[in-house]
């Protein structure tokens, strides 16, 4: 892998281009890995990557079924944050967070990371309550968060409305270093590092059965062929549910599609993120000028990538309400993605009922931001059979009743 | 965008009057049941890709719970019928199988 760099930059420019080399290879699959993953998008690819810098495993496949990163991983709305309630959430979310900081030097691919910061608004008494609680909880576990006065957002976002008739802003949960990245970039440099250890990420790959021996796996059959392996990672998001019914065990995951739009590109007019969880929509401006405003989840199960209309309708009513010049605003596009949220909207990362396989899921509404811990503490699972940052988000835990409840603090929004 | 039609008081509308209520057709388990039983009936969720029977509440309506079969690839919807009945009617089945050749859902197909 030849190193991105400023002399490289100038380097090219003197022979027009002609020199970059492809970031990552595209082989044919090998009979039989050490580790395959299921899924390259950002978790996937996180996952392989740790596996081999934290340890030493490099005979890994990355099956996708589509192209890279070509699902949830390019289509959320880019917001890395860690102001979670419970402790076992701030401690992965915030591994991530800290972990994006650094990424685009540790990776050699500039993932475009923007700590510009984001406020969750409080419409509501419940909500002042409950974001001062979290932002006592957060000073616990060494997360910098602070609960601000309506004078202080209106500083930091000029172009808001304070005083709306209905949800008027009484205050915010505000995290300095939380921040935006380039969604695509992350995958594409997570592949690209993968690609230089010597893993193979295949596209096109669709799994189409997981092959056990009594309660083993001893590997994956897909439509280019069969292919053996010792550990399998299903870190697929929506399709969870499909593949744990391939390897013969149900999950307490329900998918839905979770949708998002974009403005036409204006001039810059709001530097940091804003959520409005009470009236449900959230914002921030890309480095393009657009106005990413993510919208809501389905009422009903479904696999479709695309989102009720309505739901388009009540969010940007949301918006109106809370940002009046959005009013002036044409949307450019909408899309969305199939989410696998569970019933405590916390994360699976655990072992299954079937040795070797190991399933990371269940991220529903907020994966993005969690790609670098995610994939930090999976890769340990997969290596070494526990890590702390996972232990807590077993699937055990719905057994004994053992919950991370986020579906009150943070699940109505990511 | 859903268009559904409620069995109990025969109005057709679209989905926002409808609020989904989770898969139908659970077998409950209660006080005295083992503790997989317990689980399963709890937590673990058909999520199928494909046909899936769901219970749905008529709620900016008469507001009374009814069945309904549905594709959550397509978002067909194959019909609906009352709560009180216990596994889907024939001519759902046969409406299913036109559409869907082979399909199946926990017991039934």
């Amino acid at each position: 892998m030849k190193r991105y760099s400023v002399f490289a930059v100038a380097r090219e420019a003197l022979r027009d281009h002609m020199g970059w080399e492809r970031a990552w290879a595209s082989p044919e699959p090998k009979k039989r890995y050490d580790v395959i993953i299921i899924g390259a998008g950002g978790h996937g690819l996180a996952t392989a990557y740790y596996l081999g810098k934290n340890f030493g495993i490099t005979n890994v496949a990355v099956l996708e079924k589509g192209w890279l990163g070509g699902g949830n991983t390019g289509r959320n709305t880019t917001i890395i944050r860690s102001n979670y309630l419970q402790d076992p959430s701030a401690a992965i979310y915030e591994k991530s967070r800290s972990l994006y900081e650094t990424l685009s030097q540790d990776i050699n691919y500039n993932i475009m990371y923007s700590p510009r910061g984001v406020i969750m608004l409080a419409q509501t008494e419940h909500e002042v309550r409950g974001y001062k609680r979290t932002a006592q909880a957060n000073a616990l576990q060494g997360v910098t968060t602070e609960f601000i006065t309506p004078q202080r957002v209106k500083e930091i976002v000029p172009i808001i409305n304070l005083d709306g008739p209905r949800y008027p802003v009484l205050g915010g949960l505000w995290q300095a270093r939380a921040g935006t990245a380039r969604h695509d970039a992350v995958a594409w440099g997570y592949a690209r590092a993968c690609s230089a250890m010597g893993m193979d990420i295949i596209q096109k790959c669709e799994v189409t059965g997981i092959r056990r021996d009594g309660d083993k796996v001893t590997g994956v059959t897909t439509n280019r062929g069969d292919i053996d392996c010792d550990k399998l990672g299903i870190v697929v998001a929506g399709h969870s549910g499909h593949l744990a019914d391939m390897a013969g065990f149900r999950l307490p995951i329900e998918s839905v599609a979770l949708q998002a739009l974009v403005s036409e590109p204006i001039k810059p007019c709001m530097d940091c993120i804003v959520m409005a969880n009470t009236v449900h929509g959230y914002m921030s401006q890309s480095d393009k000028g657009e106005m990413v405003i993510g919208g809501g989840t389905d009422g009903y199960n479904n696999y479709t990538q695309r989102g009720s209309f309505h739901h388009i309708e009540e969010t940007v009513r949301a918006l109106v309400e809370t940002f009046p010049m959005v009013a002036r605003l044409k949307m450019l596009r909408q899309w969305g993605g199939i989410v696998d949220v569970t019933g405590d909207r916390s994360p699976i990362l655990s072992k299954t009922p079937v040795e070797g396989i190991f399933i990371n899921a269940g991220w529903g509404t907020g994966g993005f931001k969690a790609i670098p811990g995610s994939g930090w503490g999976f890769a340990e699972l997969m290596a070494k059979g526990h890590s702390p940052l996972c232990d807590e988000f077993g699937l055990d835990r719905f057994y004994q009743g053992r919950f991370i409840d986020e579906s009150v603090a943070a699940g109505v929004a990511h | 965008m859903l268009i559904l039609t409620c069995p109990c008081c025969g109005v057709t509308a679209e989905e926002t009057e409808f609020h989904q209520g989770g898969e139908a057709h659970l077998k409950r388990f209660g006080p005295g049941s083992s503790d997989d039983d317990f689980h399963t009936y709890l937590f673990a969720k058909e999520n199928p890709k494909g046909v899936h029977f769901e219970r749905w509440r008529h709620n900016n309506g008469c507001g009374k719970w009814f069945h309904a079969a549905r594709d959550t690839m397509t978002l067909e919807v194959y019909g609906s019928y009352p709560a009180q009945t216990l596994e889907p009617p024939q001519d759902i089945r046969d409406a299913i199988t036109a559409k869907r050749p082979g399909w199946r859902w926990r017991e039934f197909a």
